[in-house]
């Protein structure tokens, strides 16, 4: 009896020099490849833009959350300090209240109340921004089948890698492959699931 | 920006021999004497919560004393390294990559020891979750127009958010470490830092949004934090603080204390590290234009100081002036202040001495000292009330003193620590100045852009 075939995460091609990277991403995009992904030790120029991918929405949650941390901060500081109008009191638990007259000043002093409005939309937009990042991005995940390909530890010094996935409409491990090689990889190997 | 003659992976192996290599003698050395000036530290501030806030010098009328001015000094330090990793980074100064790390580093550490300050001076720093707004049985809430409550947010803010941007600049970092490990233990210990970065196009795209969004708030951030700390003064209505240029001169203050700061770690690290291909004479000579740049901001606010305290015609105001602060008890610190931010930054305008390690050295710790000083300087206003029957004078006691040598001892153990174990360039960051990491769209890959290097 045939051993069953290892399932195959895909086909990993590895190249010298950012050019080479975005040229194969590009061919490889052009010979309708949907599901792949480039690797590179430090950000190329549009390469995720070759690969196909769409500019992030990262910027758009930003915004959100900094409004988040604004209103946050806005109806903290107006509610305790008894600055909301009368209309909103039966809405306000008493435990929020702690009006205090400083020195004659208006219960809302809202010019006062800005530095920290201030910081908490700063505090609240870096959050979004960095664990919005990593979410996006799947992080954490120790563990990748890429890991497994033994020249992929130099994805983080010196070399660019492509890979296509087979779970991707156009993947077949004959013609993938024939069609990586075509592209002057300077190794090519199977990725483990 | 980078001596000719690097590769992608002779940048990588550079940085991360450093850690994977043995001890060197003379960290041992360096850590085991800052480690010793920690425990001056443990003792001085066990002794504080013992005894109570008496063992320091401070009392009516100068209730604030070394605490607020080592407050303000360690923050302003901290100040440099966010200027570098943001505002260079928005500007496109290519050259801050070398020292970006470090000093983001730098800025941390100090924020550690200046959040010490006030934190100690609570007398029972275990309330000190109290200054924080949080539902409690008293149905107490802050006082939200107090600026001491304004610094509450504006430090803890800073310090998250460099901490973010300090720890998202290393994730792709230890991946490379993570890569380059040859035992399991460092592998394990970098991989799971690394959260298991791999690199991809996408993952590099929203990984530069977030890292140019962050740089974009971190800017108006590290501007607001000593403003903040400059309304600690200004908002009080006293004679020679309650003044409008206490804001703009506070913060040209802090990045001129924090980049000599930043020069007098970056020349022993070029030194005992052999940095000196990634932080270049050119590093150390921009550096020295900025201190000198910020030098001249800060002494201007220091005659605006003096005018409008004549022109004010306030006799409180040219009182404290004239009687308390330029010819007053403290007056000498007032002309020693002069000398070390007024006149020895004037020696800067000559390349000859920018280009000059040790004189740079040393020139760093006169500011360092000056602007040691202004915050002093500024703190003794308190000594002279409105009544000669309750003006006073502040003298510093042993445990002020020691307490502050102890804060080196908390800055220098971590600074030792952070070059041991994390790659203290980034070095992703440091591929990028290289010439070949550029995409040629349509050349052979052969011709090679001018090499000026960099972008993001």
């Amino acid at each position: 009896m045939e051993a069953p075939k290892p399932k195959l995460y895909g086909l990993v091609a590895q190249f010298n020099t950012p050019t080479e990277i975005v040229e194969a991403a590009q061919k490889a995009r052009d010979a309708g490849y949907k599901k792949m992904e480039a690797y590179s030790p430090f950000p190329v120029e549009d390469l995720h833009e070759a690969v196909g991918f769409k500019r992030t929405k990262l910027p758009i949650l930003v915004f959100f959350g900094g409004m988040v941390g604004f209103l946050t901060a806005f109806s903290l500081e107006t509610f305790t300090s008894g600055g909301a109008p009368s209309f909103m009191d039966p809405f306000i638990p008493d435990w929020f209240k702690y009006p205090m007259n400083i020195g004659g000043r208006p219960l809302n002093s809202w010019i006062a109340f800005i530095p920290p409005e201030f910081e908490l939309t700063v505090l609240f937009s870096a959050f979004t921004t960095v664990f919005g990042m990593l979410l996006l991005n799947g992080y954490p995940r120790l563990y990748h089948p890429l890991f497994n390909v033994p020249g992929f530890s130099r994805a983080s010094t010196d070399k660019f890698f492509l890979c296509i996935e087979s779970t991707d409409d156009k993947f077949d491990l004959q013609g993938t492959k024939q069609f990586l090689e075509g592209l002057n990889p300077e190794e090519l190997s199977e990725v483990p699931a | 920006m980078v001596a000719p003659g690097h590769s992608f992976e002779s940048v990588t192996k550079k940085i991360v021999d450093v850690i994977y290599s043995a001890t060197p003698k003379g960290w041992v050395i360096g850590f085991a004497i800052s480690f010793m000036i920690l425990q001056i530290l443990a003792v001085s501030v066990s002794w504080l919560l013992y005894e109570g806030i008496g063992v320091w010098g401070v009392n009516i009328p100068v209730g604030w004393g070394f605490d607020i001015v080592n407050f303000v000094w360690w923050i302003g330090i901290g100040h440099a390294g966010t200027l570098i990793s943001a505002i260079l980074l928005l500007f496109h100064q290519t050259w801050r990559t070398s020292i970006n790390r470090f000093a983001e580093a730098m800025t941390l550490f100090a924020v550690a020891c200046a959040g010490l300050y006030p934190l100690a001076h609570m007398g029972r720093p275990w309330f000190a979750y109290w200054l924080l707004p949080y539902p409690n049985t008293m149905q107490l809430w802050p006082q939200f127009r107090s600026p001491l409550e304004w610094d509450v947010f504006a430090v803890s803010t800073y310090f998250t958010v460099s901490l973010l941007f300090w720890l998202v600049g290393l994730v792709p970092d230890f991946a490379a470490m993570r890569d380059r490990a040859t035992h399991a233990i460092p592998r394990f210990i970098y991989g799971v830092l690394s959260i298991g970065w791999r690199g991809g196009s996408m993952h590099w795209h929203r990984y530069e949004t977030a890292y140019l969004m962050l740089a974009g708030l971190s800017t108006p951030l590290v501007l607001s934090v000593h403003t903040i700390v400059s309304f600690d003064f200004a908002v009080g209505n006293l004679p020679g603080w309650h003044a409008t240029i206490f804001p703009p001169y506070f913060v040209a203050g802090a990045i001129y204390s924090g980049f000599a700061m930043v020069i007098n770690l970056a020349t022993p690290i070029r030194h005992f590290y052999g940095m000196k291909d990634f932080i270049t004479d050119k590093h150390m000579d921009n550096m020295a234009k900025i201190m000198l740049a910020t030098g001249l901001m800060v002494f201007y606010g220091y005659g605006v100081e003096a005018f409008m305290a004549y022109y004010s015609a306030n006799e409180y105001e040219r009182d404290l002036m004239m009687k308390n602060r330029i010819f007053g008890p403290y007056g000498n610190f007032y002309w020693a202040l002069i000398f070390c931010n007024g006149f020895i930054p004037q020696l800067l305008w000559f390349k000859s001495i920018r280009s000059n390690e040790a004189l740079l050295f040393i020139i760093s710790i006169i500011v360092n000292i000056g602007m040691w000083l202004e915050r002093f300087v500024i703190l003794m206003s308190l000594q002279r009330d409105f009544m000669p029957s309750s003006w006073g004078q502040y003298c510093p006691t042993f445990w002020d003193i020691s307490t502050y040598v102890g804060t080196f001892g908390l800055f220098l153990s971590l600074l030792f620590l952070f070059c041991r174990v994390l790659p203290m360039i980034s070095i992703f960051e440091m591929k990028h100045l290289l010439p070949e990491s550029h995409v040629h769209h349509h050349g052979h890959g052969e011709h090679a852009h001018a090499g000026q290097g960099g972008h993001h």
